[in-house]
């Protein structure tokens, strides 16, 4: 699939393909778009947020090889090649077999109320699996530490916590 | 997920439980579309300029350059600009205080720093973007009044009061002799800072433009009414003509009670060019429009030796715009917490160059509490009375601002649960006293106050011959748990199960409801639900009744319950009917009904109704590097009945990180010369992260309240209120300093203060 973005200004295209949630796709992307850009304003996946666009919320966070980014400081024509997760593709990571059901994270989110508007969620989910797939963070204080780039201003952190300790214990992320 | 419900069947299934919320699934998969979020056929996007200066003129502007550029559509200017209203009326909200609400694009005028100047609008958002910084704009700059202290003297008392803000009552005894008097007294100037949102959702509007030329209107709102309302008197359209949708809002805590300027220029280009348009504000341009207004408040007590208060007087000015009087209530809840026979207290405004300020979570409250409640712990040290034993010899069961009681006041209960939970009994008062490691602690306390309130509002609710339950209204659900409670107690009003009811808000082709704030929306759109259930289990029971051999037959509709997909006769299971069998029986497709809420005049008459918590905060603090961690927050709130322990414990949890962030770290800094706040980014403007909240505990208290049929009092402001204060005493109890000016930053902890 073809998708123009980005393109006038006279700055031209250049052709990636990206593995977005599983699905092969062939890019014209312009060199000044996003990664963000890209999933929210021409692939219709709007799931990854726009909090700030400057790295400084951790809203727009997705799983890049599996490991957690920033998508809005990230050129789109930097990851040519790359296999994008976002959190449309969450579940689509723990199930590989394509039932409906939601990722572990996703689950423990709502179980533990781990979200309230739920703008930062997405990121905090990205960020969540990246972190546990690091395997750095141990202790409550270290997922604190390691999960202080996405802000949530709804104040859901102590439940983010609780939420990403509860899939830990069941045995990490996938 | 699947939660486990406790009670049986009947009555309060759902209501009172811990569910998690039934938008949760769409929130964590990436479902729920927010306003800059949805897509429309030939979109085009829009880029706002904001203006460099913060007072003065547009001399000229140059947009060739972007107009230049291949893929924009259009800029607007001032110069170029469609009509819209010239009734400066038009523009006002149904939120607006009194004054001229700002017009973009209207004049060459600048009246606040990052004021739009230009739209620009292209094919594409780069392009729009790029564009946006080729447009030139040559400024007459005059010299912005933005120092609140500078302008202090100015301060004036409003002339137009804001409808639903109570003013300050009129004095009474004589509190400046019986202070002069007092055997015992406390004298403080309390500062904050500016405060912004900062929802994590920029705000944002997507115009839809219709083939029949109606407009589908997505909006950042914490009601679509008041956008719809707007852009119909301000566009001069028919009401039909706009159709305003939000089913999700990123946050809100105020910033979205009011239609803003992204909303007005997305209208006027979609309007303008017939085509469909977004404009999404960037973060810097969230320090554009709202904020919390700092104020410069002075507490004075006079007690006598036992703690007895025999004088208070607290006065506050506060800043507002050039063009418009915002105010909120800042110094009554003084004279609404403590008894005290001399009270006078006064609140005026002071005109500055920024834009208006707005309701931030717990508007004024948390402004004026903060110092009331410093001074109240000054007090405490200073006639030797611990914190909660003061404020129990000074206790009060009716409103003296009003002469009346309370409805219901469980903060006595609310002091012994909190001090219990933390320990309290366990702190050494002196300061100085407790130490961990190479750290001071602390421990302080204070109490929180919030008006307790509803607003009319309706509710439509459907049945249809499949027994699902579809209710809704235009309110919005903040992140607050609004789909979650109505559908509740939707469930529990019909007996049906969680997952039979879908709740739609956030469109105003449902029934008519204010916007959400002020923490009144599960009381008046709870009540308009269950209102609306219950007309509609009164129809059903008629026709269960007058079925062939119907099992209800010689029951009455007060002596049956609903529960389980039935209508039963209480205490009776063997007589029972499906509520779908008495649809499918009597051949009704839906059953359907509106149910209307408002306050209830007899217990206003009667009552004032507040909802109250006690604070209990711990700092650790090293003094070498003036870093306050807040390691433990228990807050006991006592705000009537719990709808759902889960998404009100996470209410409350929001509102103690907000009080962290505003006792420790947000602070948006002016810089005077040029009236421009200078770290308008989130790298600078610092949100409490993770890392910055440790421990944090909520309590309910048993309440009873009988202001509305649910006994509900509201909670999205008081978990915020008096956690500020508690922090600071924490801070007064470890280093022995008294800090009057928030945040609390290492820089106060190690200087002067």
């Amino acid at each position: 699939m073809l998708i123009d973005s980005g393109s006038p200004g006279g700055v031209g295209t250049i052709g990636i393909t990206l593995t977005i949630n599983g699905e092969r796709r062939e890019l014209q992307v312009a060199p000044w778009t996003t990664l963000l850009d890209l999933l929210r304003e021409r692939l219709d996946l709007t799931g990854t947020k726009k909090g700030c666009d400057h790295g400084q919320c951790g809203a727009c966070t997705v799983l890049v090889n599996g490991t957690r980014i920033n998508s809005c400081l990230t050129l789109a024509v930097m990851k040519d090649g790359a296999e994008i997760t976002t959190v449309e593709g969450l579940a689509g990571l723990a199930h590989r077999e394509g039932t409906n059901s939601l990722h572990p994270i996703q689950e423990a989110f709502v179980e533990h109320d781990a979200f309230q508007c739920g703008y930062c969620t997405p990121g905090q989910l990205c960020s969540s699996v990246g972190m546990m797939n690091e395997g750095h963070a141990k202790t409550r204080d270290e997922i604190r530490e390691a999960m202080s780039g996405n802000i949530c201003r709804c104040g859901a952190y102590t439940n983010i916590v609780d939420a990403i300790e509860d899939v830990m214990q069941q045995g990490g992320a996938r | 997920m699947t939660v486990q419900i406790s009670t049986a069947a009947g009555r309060d299934r759902f209501v009172g439980s811990a569910v998690s919320r039934v938008d949760g699934p769409a929130k964590v998969t990436g479902l729920a579309k927010y306003a800059g979020e949805f897509a429309a056929p030939d979109l085009a996007y829009g880029v706002v300029v904001s203006s460099a200066i913060a007072k003065g003129s547009i001399r000229s502007i140059d947009a060739s350059a972007a107009e230049a550029v291949p893929g924009v559509i259009k800029v607007i200017t001032h110069e170029n600009r469609p009509a819209t209203s010239d009734n400066p009326e038009d523009y006002q909200d149904a939120v607006a205080p009194p004054g001229a609400p700002f017009q973009a694009l209207a004049t060459n005028r600048i009246v606040f720093s990052g004021q739009p100047v230009a739209l620009v609008v292209a094919e594409d958002f780069e392009t729009a973007r790029y564009a946006a910084s080729l447009v030139r704009v040559d400024y007459g700059v005059v010299a912005p009044r933005t120092d609140l202290a500078a302008q202090a003297p100015e301060a004036y008392d409003p002339p137009m009061k804001r409808a639903g803000i109570k003013p300050p009552p009129e004095p009474w005894g004589d509190a400046e002799t019986a202070f002069d008097a007092a055997e015992i007294r406390v004298n403080g100037q309390y500062r904050m800072a500016d405060e912004h949102h900062n929802p994590m959702e920029p705000h944002a509007s997507t115009v839809v433009v219709e083939k029949d030329g109606t407009y589908t209107v997505y909006d950042k709102i914490q009601g679509v009414s008041n956008t719809h309302d707007y852009i119909a008197s301000a566009f001069g359209l028919k009401p039909e003509q706009v159709r305003v949708l939000n089913p999700y809002l990123g946050g809100g805590f105020g910033s979205g009670l009011r239609p803003q300027y992204q909303l007005f220029l997305a209208m006027l280009a979609a309007k303008d060019l017939g085509r469909s348009v977004r404009v999404t504000l960037t973060r810097d341009q969230m320090w554009s429009f709202t904020y919390r207004s700092e104020a410069l408040q002075t507490v004075s007590l006079g007690a006598d030796r036992s703690g007895k208060l025999t004088a208070l007087r607290h006065d506050a000015v506060q800043g507002t715009s050039s063009y418009e009087d915002y105010q909120e209530v800042v110094v009554n809840w003084s004279g609404v917490l403590y008894d005290c026979d001399n009270v006078k207290l006064t609140y005026s405004l002071a005109k500055l160059d920024t834009p208006t300020p707005g309701d931030m979570r717990a508007p004024g409250a948390v402004t004026g509490v903060y110092a009331i409640e410093t001074a109240m712990d000054e007090l405490a040290y200073a006639t030797g009375q611990d914190p909660i034993a003061l404020r129990l010899k000074n206790y009060t069961e009716s409103d003296p601002t009003e002469e009346k009681p309370f409805g219901s006041k469980a903060l006595k209960e609310c002091f012994r649960q909190g001090a219990e939970r933390f320990g309290w009994s366990r702190r050494t008062p002196e300061p100085r006293s407790m130490r961990e490691g190479r750290e001071l602690v602390g421990w302080g306390m204070a109490t929180g106050i919030w008006e307790s309130m509803m607003m009319q509002s309706s509710a439509h609710a459907v049945l249809t011959a499949d027994g699902r339950l579809e209710v809704g209204n235009q309110t919005g659900d903040l992140g607050t748990g609004t789909y979650t409670i109505l559908t509740q107690i939707a469930a529990d009003t019909l007996g049906l199960p969680l997952d039979h009811v879908t709740t739609k808000l956030g469109d105003t082709t449902l029934a008519k409801a204010p916007v959400a704030g002020g923490s009144w929306t599960a009381a008046s759109s709870g009540t308009a639900v269950m209102k609306a259930c219950r007309d509609i289990a009164e129809q059903a029971f008629k026709l269960a009744r007058g079925m062939e051999n119907s099992p209800l037959a010689n029951a009455d509709f007060e002596r049956v319950v609903f529960s389980n997909g039935r209508i039963e006769v209480t205490g009776d299971p063997s007589k029972s009917v499906a509520l779908a069998d008495v649809l499918k029986a009597t051949g009704t497709q839906k059953l359907e009904a509106t149910g209307e809420a408002a306050p209830d005049k007899d217990f206003a008459q009667q009552y004032e109704a507040y909802t109250h918590s006690a604070i209990f905060a711990e700092v650790k603090i090293d003094e070498e590097l003036g870093i306050v961690r807040c390691t433990r927050v228990i807050s006991a709130i006592a705000a009537g009945k719990i709808l759902n322990l889960k998404t009100a414990r996470s209410q409350i949890l929001g509102g103690i990180v907000m009080g962290i962030g505003s006792a420790l770290h947000e602070e948006s800094m002016l810089d005077h010369r040029i009236g421009r706040f200078m770290n308008h980014n989130l790298g600078e403007y610092h949100v409490p992260v993770n890392a910055d909240i440790h421990d944090l505990d909520v309590i309910f208290v048993d309440e009873e309240d009988k202001a509305n049929p649910l006994g509900v009092k509201g909670l999205g402001e008081i978990g915020i209120v008096g956690v500020a204060a508690a922090i600071s005493n924490a801070v007064f109890h470890a280093t022995g300093k008294r800090i009057r000016h928030l945040p609390i930053t290492p820089d106060k902890v190690i200087g002067e203060g």
